[in-house]
């Protein structure tokens, strides 16, 4: 193996950017491993872990751009950097304008003074100083970075509250604010229902099905993962709910969340219980009727969540767009090849979901973010026995982009899912909205396809989309593109599940 | 108060990964990419003496604002 290598001193692109192109030139013929990347601690760990670190590189900041490649032959090395050299470019292009981009955001503020929000998904280190300048500002934040510490977390969202000002994350990664979607989110119509989540793809899932039922929302605002904790105190959760409760747009409030913690949960319904609106609450796992007994409507799982919202904004009854009949009869001719189920999740939510609704009908269930009665994976890159895997979480997402963004490892375990003689089912989720991959279906199908070939094997696939026909991705094809390969298509995670435990229960 | 901020027309700064700019501006928000890079160039001592002076120096301006 040889080993090329580029530095482009002071030179900085984004990390989703460069995992991205990092991960596409890998892909081509002959080139074994690479790094392209900004020479933060974590790239410079990587180099050094995958024997690629050269004592020239020592002093380089995060500042400095690395692509370093390992190649079977130092043509092939040499090719593969002027590829990323060539996407780098056409990057910068597509980004381009005739002006020069400001370079702070005290600079960018100068050029769109009324800017009333700032998006930060800058590394985690550096992501609260400028959460904070933007709060004294007087801007909304939305706090897609992670690795920012519980106690950053809590200064900025007492500045925010102190101010009235949203700090949503971090680790936010879905949002839409007076109709317009941030990062990760869905083309959803404009309605009556008021979403306040901390977690994300519940409130991409909760608002998605919530347009193609026919209704629409007016805000949804994510809190972060970490908002109805003890320490937090639930600081953005109350501020939003409060100004939805205000709001006279809004007729109903959603509320999705972990259980809160306890001391929290009793501001938190002392708050709600003074609110003159219909409230759904769904706390994933907790107890729907400790809910009710305290005079809020409580849901059991997303799509109802959706569901209830719907029929209290309209006042009609909504049902579920696929019945549980049609559902057993998608199963009526599945035949399992092997036993055993695989889950393979972009979203955490909804893989916290499916684990809680099939644990108590099939028993044992094993996953790398497991809930109550499920295990831990002794190896999170092995499955065995029933898995459901969340590929977003921090094992599989250390120096690489999320798999809504980047299919190249989720494409890598459905090869090894299908190849498995345990493998009789295999579910997994396609998040649509904008900041996803754009064919995140024709993705799946080409691995399906080629280990399908390589493997002999054909388990049953089954396959939910996240999103709305007026998602960039265009719905009805990627639907199709799934459908042609043989695949089961669900329009929610709960029905894929429900399933997912019909062919399960044929096939014991 | 935030109930007034609904409503209206979201204008955004966006500091980091440069595709949501894109996707904002392809939906007509009207948005301002950064360049971001670490300030102090990466220096994490110069980045807390720089934060140090911007404080002193805000503490100053709003001292003067109240007098």
């Amino acid at each position: 193996m040889v080993i090329s290598h580029l530095i482009k001193k002071q030179t900085y692109f984004d990390s989703v950017t460069l995992m991205l192109i990092g991960s596409q030139v890998k892909k081509l013929a002959g080139i074994d491993s690479t790094v392209v990347g900004m020479c933060t601690d974590y790239n410079i760990d990587s180099l050094k872990r995958l024997d690629m670190y050269q004592s020239s590189f020592d002093g380089l900041t995060p500042n400095d751009l690395i692509i370093c490649i390992k190649a079977a032959d130092k043509q092939t090395a040499d090719a593969g950097i002027a590829e990323v050299e060539k996407r780098l470019a056409s990057r910068k292009q597509a980004s381009g304008s005739a002006e020069l981009p400001p370079s702070s955001q005290e600079e960018a503020a100068s050029r769109l003074p009324e800017a009333n929000m700032v998006v930060i998904s800058v590394p985690g280190e550096y992501a609260a100083r400028e959460a904070e300048q933007a709060l004294n500002n007087g801007r909304h934040v939305m706090l897609f970075s992670d690795n920012v510490s519980i106690e950053e977390e809590l200064r900025l969202k007492t500045l925010g509250a102190s101010k009235e000002l949203l700090v949503m994350g971090p680790d936010c990664g879905t949002a839409i604010i007076n109709g317009t979607p941030l990062a990760f989110a869905n083309a959803v119509r404009s309605g009556d229902i008021g979403v306040v989540a901390a977690s994300g793809t519940g409130l991409q899932e909760v608002t998605s099905t919530i347009h193609r039922l026919g209704c629409g929302i007016t805000q949804a605002i994510g809190v972060g993962g970490r908002d109805l904790s003890e320490k937090i105190g639930g600081k953005m959760t109350l501020l939003a709910t409060r100004a939805l409760a205000e709001d006279p747009a809004t007729k109903v409030i959603v509320m999705l969340s972990k259980p809160p913690a306890e001391s929290v949960l009793k501001t938190l319904y002392a708050e709600l219980k003074n609110i003159d609106k219909k409230i759904v609450i769904y706390f994933i796992g907790a107890d729907p009727k400790a809910i009710e007994a305290q005079g809020f409507i409580a849901a059991s799982n997303l799509e109802d969540a959706a569901i209830k919202a719907c029929d209290l904004s309209t006042g009609k009854k909504h049902n579920s767009e696929m019945s549980e009949e049609q559902i057993k009869e998608a199963a009526s001719d599945s035949k399992m090849t092997g036993k055993h189920l695989r889950g393979l999740y972009s979203g955490g939510t909804l893989c916290d979901e499916a684990q809680r609704l099939l644990q108590p009908v099939i028993g044992e269930i094993s996953s790398n973010t497991p809930v109550k009665g499920c295990k831990e994976m002794p190896d999170v890159y092995k499955s065995s026995g029933h898995c459901i895997i969340d590929l977003g979480d921090d094992n599989f997402t250390r120096g690489k982009a999320h798999p809504m963004i980047d299919p190249a490892y989720r494409s890598e375990r459905m090869l090894q899912e299908i190849a498995d003689p345990e493998t009789g089912l295999i579910i997994f989720d396609v998040v649509l909205g904008y900041g996803s991959h754009l064919d995140m279906a024709g993705e799946m199908v080409a691995a399906v396809e080629e280990g399908r070939k390589k493997s002999g094997r054909n388990p049953l696939l089954a396959a939910c989309i996240c999103g709305t026909r007026e998602d960039p991705q265009n719905y009805a094809q990627q639907q199709k593109i799934l459908e042609d390969a043989g695949i089961k298509v669900f329009p929610t995670n709960v029905a894929m599940v429900s399933f997912a435990r019909h062919c399960l229960e044929r096939n014991k | 108060m935030l109930k007034d901020f609904f409503g209206k027309k979201v204008k955004v700064i966006n500091l980091g990964i440069a595709s949501f700019a894109e996707d904002l501006r392809k939906q007509g928000v009207e948005t301002v990419h950064t360049d971001w890079r670490p300030p102090a160039g990466g220096n994490k001592k110069i980045q807390a003496l720089l934060d140090k002076v911007a404080s002193w120096q805000s503490k100053v301006k709003s001292a003067k604002g109240a007098r």
